[in-house]
């Protein structure tokens, strides 16, 4: 009985870890194999034709860097400064207290809020309208706690040893920071960075009020144009327009595309992260 | 003023930023929703069973969103609990150290995958397989959203309670085994309860992160604003109703501020979530 009930038992935890795979296995599959065969450089680097049914994503896939790397612009500098103070000089535990409250709200709180928050507060408030600015802060908050907490995780694991070294010599706190502390710190806190860049780049429910637009005939001439974005471009594709027969394969497309960026992106800080803990 | 001291002063003042945002969150949400409560009494939007908001008269009934925002979170939660805990059992009890270091960075690679295509897949595969096997009229239905939500919440579920699994001292397996019990003994009647609040928390964001999802819900959950009787009916949740319909609203209509109230009550909810997590992870440490 014993031995029936650990041999079932472990099955089904095997099973368990079986089924997570396969399933996220053959979405990705069935994704690949439908996409892939309509994407070549036409696909990649065309404006959409004949009212979406023809062409390519170029606007998207440009929309997407600008709005994910504008976020990233604007929340990093937040993000390492706010995690410097957490780490190296907060004392008060009612400060800290405070901020881990924003910070663990802000990263539970649902992506439609942050598209109605930028829409009241960006597009409306403060007048920036339906643009790259106002899609670019939305998603910069939205990521603040990645990057606060990718940054506190590589400032902690610097070792002590550096900063009594550098204190010992004389330098002040600051000095320390800047000229020790960062510098080791640096390839963790750009891992943050990186995740927040694949982070922002598959967010749609924050971008549908406040940057994205199904079409636009050129690239944005400034940060007030509102853009494509490649994840709202696949919803966009699958709810409007007249033609679903010749949507789907595009949205098949844009689909390969938005997964190659985002996987891409993030197998990449994964890998940094792995290989930077194995060095300390 | 010395230097030093103005930088610590400007630091502190940047990481209060992050409470600002979430202040601010709060302020416009709330604020946009005011207007609504002046139209609608309260109650009448927390009990209406109905919501037609562009009929005449409009209703704004909260109940029949809530229950689809419930009924697929449930869902969610009965593929991704039993599954995710199983697959953290996994990885952190039963598989070799070389297989868990490949598969630990792998699930952390799935969590990163975006909700829309979830709902695209949901879509274009999933939805038509689901009406087929189970000869319903709708493809898009809650059960479909469940399904695929089921899914998205996995690694956040499996990731989390393999961490709190893992920090369990080896010490207490070892004890275990001693005294002759099997592997599959150890880690459900010591290891588990013994990572309890760290499972909880697994539990609880999981079911957060479920409840908050906007692009799944809104491609695949069929979009019917009536309280479901049965799983393969469709439904509207709280997420998905924001999403659809505030492209459409005039600005500064009433039906513009409801949607702003649905945000707020969202807001709440997985504010609840999220203390109900901190507790569980405060009550351990």
């Amino acid at each position: 009985m014993r031995k029936a009930v650990e041999i079932g038992g472990i099955a089904f935890c095997l099973i368990s870890v079986l089924f997570a795979l396969l399933s996220l296995f053959l979405i990705l599959f069935f994704i690949f194999i439908n996409g892939i065969k309509v994407i070549s450089p036409s696909f990649l680097f065309d404006f959409p034709r004949k009212a979406m049914t023809e062409g390519g994503i170029f606007p998207a896939i440009v929309g997407t860097f600008l709005l994910s790397l504008g976020a990233v612009f604007f929340s990093l500098p937040l993000g390492v400064m706010t995690a410097v103070y957490l780490t190296e000089y907060a004392t008060s535990r009612r400060i800290v207290k405070l901020i881990r409250i924003g910070i663990n709200n802000l990263a539970g709180t649902p992506s439609v809020v942050f598209g109605l928050f930028g829409l009241a507060v960006f597009v409306k408030l403060l007048g920036f309208g339906v643009s790259v600015l106002s899609g670019s802060l939305t998603l910069g908050i939205l990521i603040l706690p990645v990057i606060i907490r990718a940054s506190e995780e590589a400032i902690k694991s610097v070792p002590r040893e550096l900063r009594e070294a550098s204190l010992a010599l004389g330098a002040t706190r600051w000095q320390t920071v800047k000229n020790v502390v960062l510098p080791s710190a640096l390839p963790g806190i750009l891992t943050g960075a990186i995740l927040g860049v694949g982070r922002a780049a598959g967010e749609t429910a924050p971008i549908l009020f406040t940057a994205a637009t199904f079409y636009t005939a050129h690239l944005p001439r400034s940060l007030f144009d509102e853009v494509m974005a490649l994840p709202y471009h696949i919803y966009a594709l699958m709810t409007e327009g007249t033609f679903p027969e010749k949507q789907v394969p595009i949205a098949f497309g844009t689909a390969v595309v938005l997964l190659l960026l985002v996987l891409g992106i993030n197998s990449f800080a994964i890998w940094l992260r792995y290989r930077r803990r194995r060095a300390w | 003023m010395k230097r030093e001291s103005i930088i610590e002063i400007l630091l502190c003042t940047v990481s209060l930023f992050s409470l600002v945002s979430l202040m601010g969150i709060v302020l416009s949400i709330f604020g946009e929703a005011i207007p609504f409560f002046r139209e609608v009494p309260f109650l009448d939007f927390i009990t209406g069973k109905r919501w037609y908001p562009t009929s005449e008269p409009p209703c704004f009934g909260l109940l029949p969103l809530l229950a689809g925002s419930i009924v697929v979170t449930i869902g969610a939660m009965l593929v991704s609990l039993p599954i995710g805990l199983g697959t953290a059992l996994y990885l952190s009890e039963f598989a070799k150290p070389g297989v868990r270091e490949i598969l630990k960075p792998f699930v952390e690679l799935l969590a990163g995958i975006p909700s829309v295509i979830y709902g695209f897949f949901g879509m274009v595969i999933l939805a038509p397989l689901v009406q087929k096997i189970f000869r319903v009229p709708v493809g898009l239905n809650a059960f479909t959203a469940s399904l695929l939500l089921g899914v998205m919440t996995l690694p956040t579920i499996a990731s989390i309670a393999e961490d709190a699994l893992n920090s369990v001292p080896v010490t207490l397996r070892e004890a275990s085994l001693a005294l002759g019990a099997t592997k599959w003994e150890t880690a459900t009647r010591i290891v588990l309860p013994a990572a309890k609040s760290g499972i909880l928390t697994s539990i609880v964001l999981g079911a957060g992160r479920a409840a908050g999802e906007t692009m799944t819900v809104l491609m695949v959950a069929g979009g019917a604003a009536v309280i479901p009787r049965s799983i393969f009916q469709p439904v509207r949740p709280i997420t998905a109703t924001i999403a659809a319909e505030m492209g459409e609203v005039a600005m500064g209509s009433v039906h513009y501020h409801a949607l702003f109230a649905l945000a707020a009550v969202l807001f709440l909810s997985t504010l609840c979530f999220n203390i109900l997590a901190e507790r569980i992870k405060g009550r351990e440490g």
